[in-house]
């Protein structure tokens, strides 16, 4: 916790990394490395971050059987079922934020920088806030 | 205790510690739950019983599953967050300011600006900014100007369900326009069955009819809202086999032909049954908007209420926002020396509610 605490906000600089609408709505974040970060973190080792948050969401947004089926059953049920039961999306995203959170621990807050779920922002950009004093 | 959906700025009305949400005026959607549920329980009150003794006891149970399918729907589509997305922070909006996202000068202000995307199938998107949700508009995202949100995949503002019609809630949409048609259509059905089956007992077609005159009621409201809701959903079922959505009909987004070349829509998956499985059954975001999270005194949301942008000048959003960002810095050094994300941390792990 000692090196978070110096990550106050007025240190920080914010940056955010936008969706890539280049293959539809899906969701998909932008996989180039951001020019703040120069010096900071590996290259390869961000990219690759992103690259992974991108293949749970690739998987959340994926027309497969299992959604199918659970969309049939919700409808059959007149949606109620939704009330009680997380869908294989929300699945997904609560395993990218874990993931964001693990990778914050092992890799991120070492280097002064601290990525948030990108459902903070409604999918639209990953927020990162770097420290600057380092 | 203040929860997130205290500070939206949207004008949606919230329900039950934000479990719910519908849009700003609900009138008319009261007006279509009582006259469902009056068509409904005038046919169960005087066809009912007279069918199930005629003909079969299977007649009023199929009618009461129709329509509790129907009011399930309607409420799961006025109560759902149809895809609200959320403002842009002041951080952000500083973000957008100083950095070339955009394909515009620096110079022009932000709203002024525009993002072009290029997309694998050769379309080019033009991605413009609101100036009230701060945000660059994703493709198929409209702000509805009476929820005062952007809402992704807007397909139309409804005022019989007085929510709006988007990503999220569209399929609920359509079931309840489906069950309805058929709701109407089988409620009109046994009415002329009952007239019928009651003139063969009776002298005359007139004696039937004063026998029943609430058949008669019910049979002229399915008849007038027959047309429309059938046609409105076979107007649907056509929508989502194309995959566009009603906002896009209407402009003609992907009718147009511009520079000569006829725009194709990018986001139809080229087949209609595949485009039908995709919109109705396909993968459901949930809420954006998290909206039962509790929000604490030194949470990066901006609580103060940003400004309207003015669209030609930018020099009220550079003096704004770094006042913005001060005010914010000295409430996080008076009131604490932790880790201001270490709370959004411990928000983040609990539970989400999803609507």
């Amino acid at each position: 916790m000692e090196v978070t605490t110096r990550l106050t906000s007025e240190h920080s600089i914010k940056l955010f990394i936008q969706r890539d609408y280049s293959e539809g709505t899906a969701v998909k974040f932008q996989e180039r490395f951001p020019a703040e970060l120069e010096g900071k973190i590996d290259r390869g080792k961000f990219v690759d971050i992103i690259r992974h948050v991108n293949s749970i969401y690739a998987e959340a947004e994926s027309l497969s059987c299992k959604a199918f089926m659970e969309n049939c059953c919700a409808c059959l049920t007149g949606y109620l079922l939704l009330l009680c039961m997380p869908t294989h999306y929300e699945k997904c995203v609560r395993r990218a934020a874990q993931y964001i959170s693990e990778e914050n621990d092992r890799t991120l807050t070492q280097n002064g920088i601290f990525m948030i779920d990108p459902m903070e922002k409604g999918l639209r950009c990953i927020e990162v806030c770097i420290s600057s004093n380092r | 205790m203040v929860k997130k959906w205290e500070l939206i700025e949207s004008k949606n009305r919230f329900y039950c510690d934000g479990r719910c949400l519908s849009g700003h005026d609900i009138g008319v959607f009261i007006l279509a739950i009582v006259l469902i549920s009056i068509t409904s329980g005038l046919f169960f009150a005087f066809d009912c019983p007279y069918l199930t003794i005629r003909l079969s006891p299977a007649i009023p149970v199929f009618a009461a599953i129709l329509f509790l399918c129907v009011i399930c729907f309607i409420f799961r589509t006025a109560c759902s967050d149809p895809g609200i997305l959320p403002r842009g922070t002041s951080d952000e909006i500083l973000y957008l300011e100083r950095s070339n996202v955009t394909n515009s000068p620096h110079g022009v202000a932000l709203p002024g600006r525009t993002i072009e995307v290029q997309m694998h199938t050769g379309h080019v998107l033009q991605l413009k900014f609101c100036s009230t949700c701060k945000v660059f508009r994703p493709p198929r995202v409209s702000h509805c100007s009476l929820c005062d949100a952007c809402i992704a995949n807007f397909d139309h503002h409804c005022p019989w369900v007085g929510n709006c019609v988007g990503l999220r809630n569209y399929r609920y949409f359509y079931s309840f326009l489906f069950s309805l048609s058929i709701l109407c259509l089988y409620i009109l059905s046994f009415n002329i069955t009952n007239l019928v089956l009651r003139s063969q007992d009776k002298p005359s077609f007139i004696d039937a009819i004063r026998d029943t005159p609430a058949t008669i009621v019910e049979a002229i409201i399915c008849f007038f809202s027959i047309w429309s809701i059938g046609g409105l959903c076979g107007y649907h079922t056509y929508l989502i086999c194309r995959s566009i959505t009603t906002n896009e009909d209407i402009k003609h987004t992907w009718n147009s032909s511009r520079h000569g070349v006829t725009v194709k829509n990018p986001f139809s998956k080229g087949n209609g049954c595949v485009n039908c499985f995709s919109t109705l059954c396909g993968p459901l975001p949930p809420s954006f908007l998290n909206l039962r999270a509790t929000v604490k005194a030194d949470d990066h949301i901006n609580r103060v209420k940003n400004e309207p942008m003015s669209t030609t000048n930018i020099e009220p959003i550079i003096q704004y926002q770094p006042e913005d960002n001060r005010r914010q810095n000295n409430n996080r050094m008076h009131s604490t020396t932790i880790h201001p994300y270490s709370d959004q941390k411990q928000n983040r792990r609990t539970p989400r509610d999803y609507i």
